[in-house]
């Protein structure tokens, strides 16, 4: 024990000084000062004001170029026309990572649903081992984890580069090659645990073999990001890129480390909750804040609040969302030092979740009726909200007299989807709408398909999350109170978890929705309106009262 | 920052560093598998078979086997036994902690319910000897037979949940995890504890039977295997 904590000591120490050092050395080299120029980079000369359209047009891109012409905008003609190349450079790779995540989402929401029915009907599906609660479970989390959320945010991630880059993306097939090994791993990996081949540690019940296929494909996606970062034509990089590579690095560190056979017992459990919350908060958190950051200032054609705000964001989420896993086992069998230094960590997380929430929501904010007309805006900007929640709210679960409530109930389980789904998924959805029809040259065809989707989501999310997080709350108090038998605890839950299913249900429409929307998308089908759509108005230069417009730069 | 290398060392050197003091140093403090309590022997071969069907069938999602401190939750008082400590874990290595507790804690099990005809009971058929629980019944485990064989275990039903024209025998794989659940026993005393907890749990045990009359789960347990 005395060794540990004069370790601890020693090392908070030496940090604090290199955080010294490092800071100093920051100042001196104009590593804060650059903030504003760095936070321009991803707009185009002249751009600077004028929001970029949610999901674009022909008639919008030719109204666009028109009024570039007649010299209303003055923005570099050539930079336009350059970005319509950027943004078709990286068609393959993108397409097969982001189609792939939806065949997933399907699949993993099916699951889901399977899985969350089956709690208030025990003696639904029980004939066969395949369909058992203990195996559809883990097949939901793995199957929206590592296929839909992981390859959506990876697809994601790839689409981003040439723009943040302002380069041709190079290397694409490599990351072509790495989504095909990565289904190879989702879809053995998938099998083995309805076959009982479980490894049998939450959120890494793949057999090795599969994750091979994992870190193989998740190292040929990062093959393009690095080869075009070298070539990149521009000085700074933008927030999102920091993300990007932050992901990127620590992904296949995890894995590869949680795999390796050399825990055993108490120190297994250690590392499981070590890697688990890690993949949530190194792997998903920057894949989903490197979207956000992007399409928020995009979109709203604000450059970010604050440049030195993303810094502290960036490298506190690093420094302490590396340490909260052990979170996971208060008044475990594990030493109290380590789930002391992951609660403080936890509770450290306040500020570079501030410090992102002050950076979306107060660039957002001059422009929020953009949520109104901009399909991609309304779900980035739902689900940076909901990052927020969820992040305050995994920082209050993480003390002790809250955990000692929330811990082993539903109310975890809530807390996970406002995370996994309220943040993050919402994000993906948001980053799609921009990006398909900007991949293949094709705009969504049904306006009220997206708007389906969106309210399908939401509503069923909101019936999902708030009663399952009451009936949690009342689980969990009710086992703590001894006087109470323990069954109470179970039959107590009974309604909430019906309304769980409920809500399940209607999410898995919306993502039914959003499927189908997307391979017309992709078959060219649908009817393309010469009208620029009802949730795109206000980009477009035939109706100029956009709020877009109302501050040329 | 304009450095791609930079981010790339920086993001490593944290994530190393937050590994170095989550992962080895608990690993150097607790060094599990080096000494195991003598009062916990090594899973038989069969009671290793029944470990991999509980993992195969993913009980984990429900059952945690990790009794907690009695300052944090009254584990004790339900007769899940004393919190239990890392050496407990020795021969674990699928640790089975578990994050839920949709149903009860299942780390001394065996010591609160060894009889081998409840379990079976209860895997066949959750609801007719634990009412209102939402635990599915795991009838792949079990064979329905016309003539049960002499070394066959027909497993006792009450009248309702018979099937006609048959009777249930237990295959191999029920008789395997039962047999580790009924091993699951860690209520050795643990030098670990502190002991002023080892008094809070005699107590504990001198009102064991008025604790598990408030449990009606214990009851029912207790009424089964009479």
């Amino acid at each position: 024990m005395t060794p540990a904590i004069a370790f601890l000591l020693a090392m908070t120490f030496l940090i604090s000084i290199g955080g010294i050092f490092l800071m100093v050395w920051g100042l001196a080299n104009d590593q804060w000062g650059d903030g504003l120029e760095a936070s321009k980079v991803i707009f185009a000369e002249g751009e600077l004001g004028r929001g970029e359209d949610p999901a674009e047009t022909g008639v919008q891109r030719q109204g666009l170029q028109e009024e570039v012409e007649k010299g209303t905008l003055d923005i570099d003609k050539e930079e336009l026309a350059e970005r319509r190349v950027l943004d078709r450079s990286g068609r393959r790779p993108v397409l097969w990572w982001l189609a792939s995540s939806i065949a997933w989402l399907l699949l993993g929401s099916v699951f889901g649903v399977v899985a969350s029915l089956k709690l208030h009907m025990p003696d639904w599906l029980i004939g066969d081992a395949v369909l058992t609660f203990g195996r559809v479970r883990p097949a939901h989390l793995n199957v929206v984890a590592y296929g839909w959320a992981s390859m959506a945010g990876v697809g994601v991630g790839i689409w981003l580069v040439p723009r943040l880059f302002k380069t041709p993306l190079i290397g694409g097939r490599f990351a072509t090659v790495g989504a095909v090994l990565w289904n190879i791993g989702m879809f053995s990996g998938t099998v083995a645990v309805l076959a009982g081949l479980s490894e049998g540690l939450e959120w890494l019940e793949f057999p090795w073999q599969a994750d091979v296929f994992l870190v193989l494909g998740g190292a040929l996606a990062a093959v393009p990001l690095l080869m075009t970062v070298v070539r990149r034509r521009v000085h700074h990089l933008y927030v999102s890129a920091w993300y990007l590579i932050g992901a990127l690095v620590w992904f296949p560190m995890l894995l590869i480390t949680a795999k390796l056979p050399l825990f055993i017992g108490t120190e297994q459990a250690i590392m499981n909750w070590w890697f688990a919350h890690n993949v949530l908060g190194l792997w998903m958190t920057p894949l989903g804040l490197a979207a956000a950051y992007y399409f928020i200032a995009k979109i709203t054609g604000t450059p970010i609040y604050s440049y030195t705000l993303s810094l502290i964001g960036f490298w506190a989420l690093a420094l302490f969302y590396s340490q909260v896993g052990v979170h996971h086992l208060i008044g475990g069998p594990v030493p109290t030092w380590l789930t002391t230094l992951s609660i403080v960590t936890s509770v450290m997380m306040v500020i570079p979740v501030v410090a992102v929430a002050i950076n979306h929501h107060m660039t957002v904010l001059p422009k929020w009726r953009l949520v109104l007309t901009s399909p991609t805006l309304r779900f980035v900007v739902a689900g940076a909200m909901m990052y927020t929640f969820a992040s305050i709210q995994g920082s209050i679960e993480a003390l002790r007299a809250v955990n000692a409530v929330t811990h082993f109930t539903h109310y975890t389980v809530a807390h996970a989807h406002m995370g996994v789904y309220g943040f993050f998924s919402f994000v993906l959805f948001g980053s799609i709408y921009f990006i398909l029809p900007r991949l293949v040259s094709w705009e969504w065809p049904h306006i009220w398909a997206i708007e389906l989707h969106f309210w399908l989501v939401f509503i069923g999310f909101g019936i999902y999350f708030w009663p399952l997080s009451i009936g949690g709350w009342l689980q969990g108090t009710a086992m703590l109170d001894a006087a109470r038998p323990f069954m109470e605890s179970v039959l107590l839950t009974m309604p909430y978890l019906k309304a769980r299913s409920l809500g399940g249900s209607l999410m898995t429409l919306g993502h039914i929705v959003f499927a189908s929307h997307f391979i017309l998308v992709l078959m060219r089908m649908g009817p393309v309106s010469e009208i620029p759509p009802k949730l795109m108005q206000g980009f477009v230069k035939d109706k100029p009262p956009g709020p877009a417009s109302e501050t040329p730069s | 920052m304009t450095r791609a290398l930079g981010i790339i060392a920086g993001t490593a050197l944290i994530l190393l560093y937050a590994t170095m003091l989550l992962l080895i140093m608990p690993a150097i403090q607790l060094r599990t598998g080096e000494n195991p309590p003598e009062a916990l022997a090594p899973y038989t071969e069969m009671q290793a078979r029944g470990r991999e069907h509980y993992i195969s069938l993913g009980c984990v999602y429900c059952h945690s086997q990790q009794p907690r401190d009695p300052g944090l939750a009254p584990d004790m008082l339900r007769g899940w036994g004393r919190p239990s400590v890392p050496s407990d874990y020795s021969y674990d290595t699928v640790h089975l902690m578990g994050t839920m507790r949709t149903g009860p804690d299942l780390f001394n099990i065996g010591a609160r319910q060894p009889s081998v005809d409840w379990h079976l009971t209860h895997l066949y058929a959750p609801r007719s000897v634990s009412p209102g629980s939402n635990m599915p019944g795991y009838p792949f485990l079990f064979d329905v037979i016309d003539f049960v064989p002499d070394d066959a275990v027909a497993v006792n039903l009450p009248p309702e949940y018979r099937v006609r024209g048959g009777t249930v025998i237990a295959r191999q794989e029920a008789l395997e995890l039962v047999d580790y659940l009924i091993g699951l026993d860690h209520t050795y005393p643990a030098d670990e504890l502190p002991d002023a907890l080892e008094e809070e749990l005699d107590e504990a045990e001198a009102d064991k039977l008025s604790a598990t009359k408030l449990d009606s789960l214990d009851n029912i347990l207790d009424g089964v295997s009479q």
